[in-house]
């Protein structure tokens, strides 16, 4: 038979350990991979992601994914994780300007001084979309676990599933139908962010 | 907001803790990674590793521990020990570790700080500093494991640890450490308003009372506790609570 997996984006840009260590311990299948192959024929697709917003497109753009990622995207079930949620809206001011995925409107800047930067640690968000699949047996104001210096600019507010405050109320994840994405990291946010990817798992097993 | 966190720390000898923990219902209480896996389940925010293995072995020890914890332990951690070149922060990063803590390594050669923060970012650098008093508001900072004394003045050095691009400074007062009579307030205040980075406080938690000071009195962002939770005198949810209770910002 025929059995669901989730492909783990691997395109050289950090973290790829944890996020299947943590897949993997909700009973998920998971492949790291960056064959498009292996992307195409997964029934979910997993974009993680650390480090800077102009290596990581560069580097989606040295395995031909840009293009693979933005038809996939429409009809899998699909989750970005702290530098794969960014990658997803139109551009960054990080470093020099870079063209990002533009599947969202929005963009991509530094948080604003006043606050320690990077933003690193454990913080609340304020879940604005109290149905989501993906915070199912999540309490409003629960903590998870930030790093990033670098924050979405969101301009379509009908996709903001939770903020978070830092200085700046920041978009800390959005949700539009089968696309999910997080800036903070569901594999280092112990027994809560487990829960958050078992959601995700239970999800593609309904719908992928 | 974010919060203030309570992080374990344990040594590790040729992949065993030293400090013996006796009171945990564990397979083996002395594989650091099923140590690290409960304190994770008691709500601890991060885990520190330091790696005292006193041989060549050091690097491989430290690399293997990197990938063991990744399969088990769901938290942040750090992995500190006898890092010494860029290729082994790669190394150690791609294993699953979230930071590296360099020492005596940051002070001899100061660049790696810097090659460090560049090439994989601030956050995973974290550099430890021991410091020890010399006289009134003055610290001087030591390396190899506090034997050797460097003439370097400890708020300086932490300045220009942040000026290099180190993401965290986990602070350890030499005088306090062991006497579980309290963090040295005076020393992490001094640091803390010194840097815009966040701060680790180390050495002297005896009572939830230290936690509690070296935070709202000193400033730190962070406690690194070590004995008090090995010996099973107070457990790390017990530690949150009593934070929480006193006002603090606190993940439960």
């Amino acid at each position: 038979m025929y059995e669901k997996y989730i492909a783990i984006i691997d395109y050289n840009a950090g973290n790829i350990k944890s996020v299947s260590n943590a897949l993997l311990k909700t009973g998920a299948l998971v492949k790291v991979t960056n064959s498009l192959k292996v992307i195409r024929n997964a029934s979910a697709i997993v974009l993680p992601g650390v480090g800077a917003f102009g290596n990581a497109i560069n580097n989606l753009k040295i395995f031909n994914l840009p293009d693979l990622i933005k038809r996939e995207i429409k009809r899998k079930p699909f989750l970005g994780i702290c530098l794969g949620f960014q990658l997803l809206f139109e551009y960054s001011t990080e470093k020099d300007r870079n063209e990002g995925l533009g599947i969202f409107k929005g963009y991509v800047e530094r948080i604003p001084e006043g606050v320690k930067i990077p933003h690193i640690g454990w913080n609340q968000i304020n879940i604005l979309k109290t149905d989501s699949k993906l915070f199912k047996n999540i309490e409003n104001n629960e903590n998870f676990y930030f790093v990033h210096s670098y924050y979405v600019k969101c301009e379509d507010a009908s996709i903001i599933s939770s903020t978070t405050n830092y200085g700046v109320n920041l978009t800390s994840s959005i949700e539009k139908d089968n696309i999910f994405a997080l800036q903070f990291h569901p594999e280092k946010s112990s027994l809560k962010g487990m829960t958050i990817l078992e959601n995700f798992w239970n999800y593609v097993q309904e719908e992928g | 907001m974010i919060t203030k966190r309570i992080i374990p720390c344990l040594d590790v000898n040729k992949g065993r803790v030293v400090k013996g923990v006796s009171f945990v219902n564990l397979r083996d209480a002395g594989d650091p990674v099923e140590l690290a896996a409960y304190y994770d389940r008691e709500g601890a925010d991060e885990i520190v590793f330091l790696d005292i293995t006193a041989s060549h072995e050091r690097r491989k020890t430290v690399i293997e521990l990197a990938s063991k914890a990744a399969e088990k332990v769901f938290i942040p951690y750090t992995i500190g020990g006898g890092i010494n070149r860029v290729d082994d922060i790669r190394e150690i990063l791609k294993k699953g570790a979230d930071k590296i803590s360099i020492n005596t390594s940051a002070v001899e050669n100061p660049n790696l700080i810097e090659e460090g923060a560049n090439l994989f970012g601030s956050q995973c650098i974290v550099v430890a500093i021991d410091a020890k008093k010399v006289s009134n508001s003055n610290w001087e900072v030591y390396i190899h494991g506090g034997r050797t004394p460097t003439g370097k003045d400890a708020v300086k050095w932490a300045k220009q640890v942040e000026d290099l691009g180190g993401g965290e400074i986990l602070l350890t007062s030499m005088d306090k450490d062991g006497t579980k009579d309290g963090y040295d307030l005076e020393l992490t205040h001094a640091i803390t308003s010194a840097v815009n980075i966040p701060v680790i406080a180390s050495g002297g938690a005896g009572k939830l009372e230290h936690l509690r000071d070296v935070i709202k009195l000193a400033g730190a962002d962070a406690v690194l506790v070590a004995s008090i939770f090995h010996y099973g005198e107070f457990t790390v949810k017990q530690a949150k609570e009593y934070l929480r209770k006193e006002g603090i910002n606190i993940r439960i």
